[in-house]
């Protein structure tokens, strides 16, 4: 029972670390477009990674199968719509004329 | 496991507070709106780990749903919303 428990701590850690590059990159990076990748694709990753560890966690401990298999559902839930609205607001900026950043034409 | 729950929660609230002054200060009003969706992505997770220490998970599982949804639907709505309109 207590490698389950280790095992959950690190997947909770992990979500953790990614939580915190993705909110770096959006504070740091230069335009939009940049930023909207490191959210986008950070936070997807560390709500699975959390969300997993901690249904593996209630199905070993509590015996609850049924909230564990909910979580997951959870999961895979906003690891299909996050990328989706990253992508609509993208296109939407793009279209509203939002230029991306480059070195030459540099702020 | 209830206090690494609270510390999680504590080090999630304060990546909350820093992608708050993106939504505050943002140069563009996009920005604001990713911003309050990577808010709300975070919440999510808060709200799991309350459920995990009041050991009510059933009871929040539900509001972690809706919250998801909605979370998506809005931004898909502020999308839209803004696609037709000239320079931002």
């Amino acid at each position: 029972m207590e490698i389950v428990k280790g095992i959950s701590v690190i997947f909770i850690l992990v979500g953790c670390f990614f939580f915190a590059t993705g909110t770096i990159g959006f504070l740091r990076f230069p335009d939009f477009y940049s930023r909207m990748h490191a959210t986008g694709k950070g936070d997807t990753l560390a709500v699975l990674i959390t969300l997993l560890g901690l249904s593996v966690y209630h199905a070993a401990y509590h015996g609850a199968i049924l909230d564990s298999i909910k979580l997951v559902v959870v999961a895979v839930f906003v690891f299909l719509a996050n990328p989706t609205a990253t992508h609509a607001i993208s296109r939407a900026a793009f279209r509203c004329g939002v230029k991306p950043w480059t070195r030459e034409g540099s702020k | 496991m209830e206090n690494f729950y609270l510390g999680v929660s504590i080090f999630l609230c304060f990546f909350v507070l820093l992608c708050l002054y993106r939504v505050v200060f943002g140069p563009t009003i996009i920005d604001r709106i990713v911003g309050v969706g990577a808010i709300g992505t975070k919440t999510l997770v808060v709200l799991v780990l309350i459920g995990f220490i009041y050991g009510r998970i059933e009871m929040f599982l539900d509001i972690i749903m809706v919250y998801a949804i909605l979370n998506f639907i809005g931004t898909l709505a502020a999308a839209k919303y803004f696609e037709g309109r000239g320079e931002i």
